[in-house]
């Protein structure tokens, strides 16, 4: 007798699942970046575009093929054709690289989150020196909030060949997180359900405090007006629009199996057309949202520190030329400055080197993306707000919040398949492989926890996911609507959802989402050739900055591989199934 | 002979206080950027308190402990408010080492910080580096502890949901068992003779049929 399929409770559980996991650090801290890059408010053009024509109809593939198929992604593509159940198998293996890394993030976020309960928050100073009368010299190079990041939390050494050894702080943390993930992916739906209330909503809690906070921060107003005002000029950068394609794609966690996973517990009567529109509209109108609340905190942070910087200047003319203190202010510093040029060439021209050039918006313009957002621009702004302990815990509570939602997707991509495989699920109970494969990726996740893992991490960000995604998803597409059949597909979801396919998603399923693929994935491949040697981006102790160096060979032998390894599935298991059926098919002659 | 030896004094002295002169210091202070509207105003007062602060901290050292106001020479102030100052001995005729004031002035920061209302950075010496105060750094750091406590509750967490996991399953596991077992039993008492099984004759597989009257009811009650 075969155990009945888990199902969500309730189909809002499985929407918010889908929001939980698509909503991730990607909004947060990717998305204010694409704007401000590619044009401010005319980013949302190529954007909201890119959303209608392909993020919402391969997100409704992948959430009908689940429902469809019922079973993980593996289960789901053999169903399709036995030859292409290594587009399942590339998919699981990306997961596995994804979940290794991606929990490092929230190990980081634990980190900063224990860390927010001093005060003074320990990355707004600087250590002492030895001697004790001026700060540690790698701190008053680069920033407090660089050096907390790069020294106390990373302790990065100064280029990937130089491992060091595992940091047991950081180390603990991803003990953590991972403990807290297996917590919650313990009882497969059952427990996954009920989480996915707190991971979808509470972000949103916290954005919206965000909002009202930042909002009335001094200065807020200017990074607002910089991120909106659109330069249209812009939308015919071609760059714009593949971003804006790339930023869709990878946004809603296509081609991971994540989508398949959660769909196939679903009712097969459920709306999946109506979830996949909801999860998408929620999705980018969550980017745009955080990123008005990102803005006015760079806002804050630029006029804070161009004030920084014209008190500088200030502090520093009045010392020279022994002026009255008080005298100078931000209105009066250009009329002194030339008064002084003339009146005293000599001295002035001494000082003059010294003199920085303060500008609001070269401070505005520091666009930064990625952990380098997270970890050290916000860190700086909240540093100078009031209060700033309730700040700082508010925050990487929701980048917790957020890291998790999107890692009960991905381990829910691994899970699936294997609780799906009989010869798997007999042995060893639910409970035991879910903890097996949190061991397996923890113990392997300690080495971005060693002096060199940041770079280790970078490396996998960069490339684990990338190629291999845009090639799993037009193979998926490709495969439903040409292998299995987009009439046969249709009428699949019409018996079971009682609602006929629209000519959109059928036009956009079978020509333009492959087509955009192809584009993206040839536009991938010649940026990686055309680039010729892969760069990183080091962080030099003695100059408080980064430097650009060189990949060695062994970590581009490691990036090949990390993309040969999933992309190689697709043909080498179909490869492996046709050799297997072949001497089936041999053995079977003779007897027959 | 009183005005000249008068004269004298200050000239010797004017020279012993000049910027750059050996032995001096330079003050610079920031009244209006520490105190805003409170600011006061710089006047021969406050600077007679500045030389008795001096003084005060040159008669900590060991071997200064005759050191009076009047040997504190102030010059050079200037509209921002900085001066220069230098410490003389009470032979009035060279200054005192930049090594002993110096020392004297750390010791004594805080106390003449606190006599101007200011602090490090709004009363400064060139020349003399501020001892920074250190961190308070608690025995355990307070990441810990917290660290501590939500692994704890997280461990416990996980071993409730697997122990309630494990007893579900074995309580599912008694039910069907127990169905089981009864059937197995009456299996067991298959009858095999000359190695074929009577099961036509099996008593599971038989029905008592109504139609025979039972042995009770032969005699007709009466």
């Amino acid at each position: 007798m075969e155990k009945a399929r888990p199902l969500w409770a309730n189909p809002l559980q499985f929407v918010f699942a889908c929001i939980s996991y698509a909503v991730g650090l990607g909004n947060v801290w990717r998305f204010p970046y694409l704007c401000q890059m590619y044009g401010g408010g005319s980013f949302l053009v190529p954007y909201i575009i890119m959303l209608i024509v392909e993020g919402m109809p391969l997100l409704y593939l992948e959430l009908a093929v689940g429902q469809r198929m019922r079973q993980g992604s593996i289960g789901a593509f053999r169903t399709i054709s036995p030859y292409l159940s290594g587009v399942g198998v590339a998919s699981v293996m990306v997961s596995f690289f994804l979940s290794m890394y991606y929990n490092v993030i929230n190990a980081w976020a634990f980190w900063y989150l224990f860390h927010s309960f001093q005060d003074p928050l320990p990355w707004s100073v600087c250590p002492l020196n030895g001697n004790r009368t001026g700060y540690d010299e790698e701190c008053e190079k680069a920033s407090s909030t660089q050096y907390f990041w790069y020294r106390k939390t990373l302790n990065i050494s100064p280029s990937i060949q130089e491992n060091g050894s595992v940091q047991w702080e950081p180390a603990l943390c991803l003990l953590l997180a991972w403990l807290v993930v297996y917590l919650c992916i313990l009882r497969g739906t059952e427990s996954t359900g009920k989480v996915v209330y707190f991971t979808a909503s509470l972000p949103y809690c916290v954005l919206i405090i965000y909002l009202v906070r930042g909002l009335t921060l001094h200065g807020a107003t200017n990074g607002l007006m910089y991120m909106f005002t659109p330069k249209m000029e812009q939308l015919t950068n071609p760059k714009a629009w593949i971003n804006a394609a790339t930023q869709i794609f990878f946004s809603l966690g296509l081609g991971f199996g994540s989508l398949i996973a959660f769909a196939s517990y679903n009712e097969p009567s459920s709306n999946c057309q109506k979830h996949a529109i909801i999860v998408s509209l929620i999705n980018s109108s969550t980017s745009i949202f955080a990123s008005i609340v990102t803005f006015s905190i760079y806002g804050f942070k630029a006029t804070f520190n161009y004030e920084n910087c014209l008190r500088k200047v200030s502090l520093l003319l009045t010392n020279t030329f022994d002026l009255e203190d008080g005298f100078l202010t931000a209105s009066n510093l250009e009329e002194v400055k030339g008064y002084l040029a003339s009146a005293y060439p000599s001295k002035y021209s001494e000082v003059f080197p010294h003199i920085k050039n303060c500008s609001l918006e070269s401070e505005l313009d520091t666009a930064v993306q990625g952990t380098g957002l997270a970890f050290i621009v916000y860190t700086e702004a909240i540093k100078n707000m009031e209060v700033s302990q309730l700040w700082s815990v508010l925050y990487f509570f929701m980048l917790l919040m957020l890291g998790i939602g999107s890692m009960l997707g991905n381990t829910a991509a691994i899970l699936t398949p294997l609780t799906d495989s009989k010869i798997i699920s007999s042995h060893l109970p639910k409970e035991a492989i879910s903890g097996l494969v949190c061991l397996i990726s923890c113990a392997i996740g300690m080495v971005f926890t060693t002096e060199a893992g940041n770079y280790w991490f970078d490396i996998f960000n960069d490339y684990a996911a990338t190629l291999s995604l845009l090639l799993i998803v037009l193979v998926e597409t490709i495969a439903v609507c040409y292998v299995y059949g987009l009439r046969r597909f249709e009428s699949d979801l019409k018996a079971m959802t009682g609602r006929a396919l629209s000519w959109y998603w059928k036009v956009m399923w079978a020509g333009v989402s492959p087509l955009l693929i192809v584009s993206l994935f040839v536009f991938y491949l010649s940026d990686y050739i055309l680039a010729g040697t892969l760069k990183y981006q080091a962080w030099e102790a003695s100059q408080g900055q980064l430097v650009t160096k060189d990949y060695p060979a062994y970590a581009l032998a490691a990036i090949g591989l990390l993309v040969a390894s999933s992309t190689m599935c697709i043909p080498l298991v179909a490869l492996g199934i046709f050799v297997l059926r072949c001497l089936k098919r041999g053995d079977a002659a003779p007897v027959a | 002979m009183l005005w000249l030896l008068f004269f004298l004094v200050t000239a010797i002295h004017a020279e012993l206080c000049q910027p750059d002169a050996e032995n001096a210091f330079k003050v610079r202070l920031s009244i209006r950027t520490a105190l805003g509207d409170k600011a006061y105003a710089w006047d021969t007062n406050e600077e007679y308190l500045f030389k008795a602060m001096v003084a005060f901290s040159m008669r900590k050292v060991p071997n200064r402990e005759a050191t009076e106001i009047s040997h504190v020479l102030l010059c050079n102030v200037t509209q921002r408010v900085s001066f220069w100052f230098v410490v003389i001995d009470p032979s009035k005729n060279h200054t005192l080492p930049a090594v002993e004031v110096q020392s004297a002035i750390r010791k004594n920061r805080n106390r003449i910080n606190n006599a101007f209302s200011l602090n490090d950075q709004t009363l400064e010496f060139l020349k003399i580096p501020s001892t920074l105060a250190p961190p308070t750094d608690p025995s355990v750091p307070i990441w810990i502890i917290i660290f501590g406590v939500i692994f704890c509750i997280v461990i416990v967490a996980i071993t409730l949901l697997i122990l309630s996991g494990i007893r579900q399953r074995r309580r599912k596991n008694k039910e069907p068992s127990g169905v089981d077992d009864t059937e197995d039993k009456c299996e067991n008492m298959i009858t095999i003779e000359n190695g074929i099984p009577c099961d036509p004759l099996d008593m599971k597989g038989g029905h008592i049929n109504e139609a025979f009257m039972t042995e009770d009811e032969r005699l007709t009650p009466l």
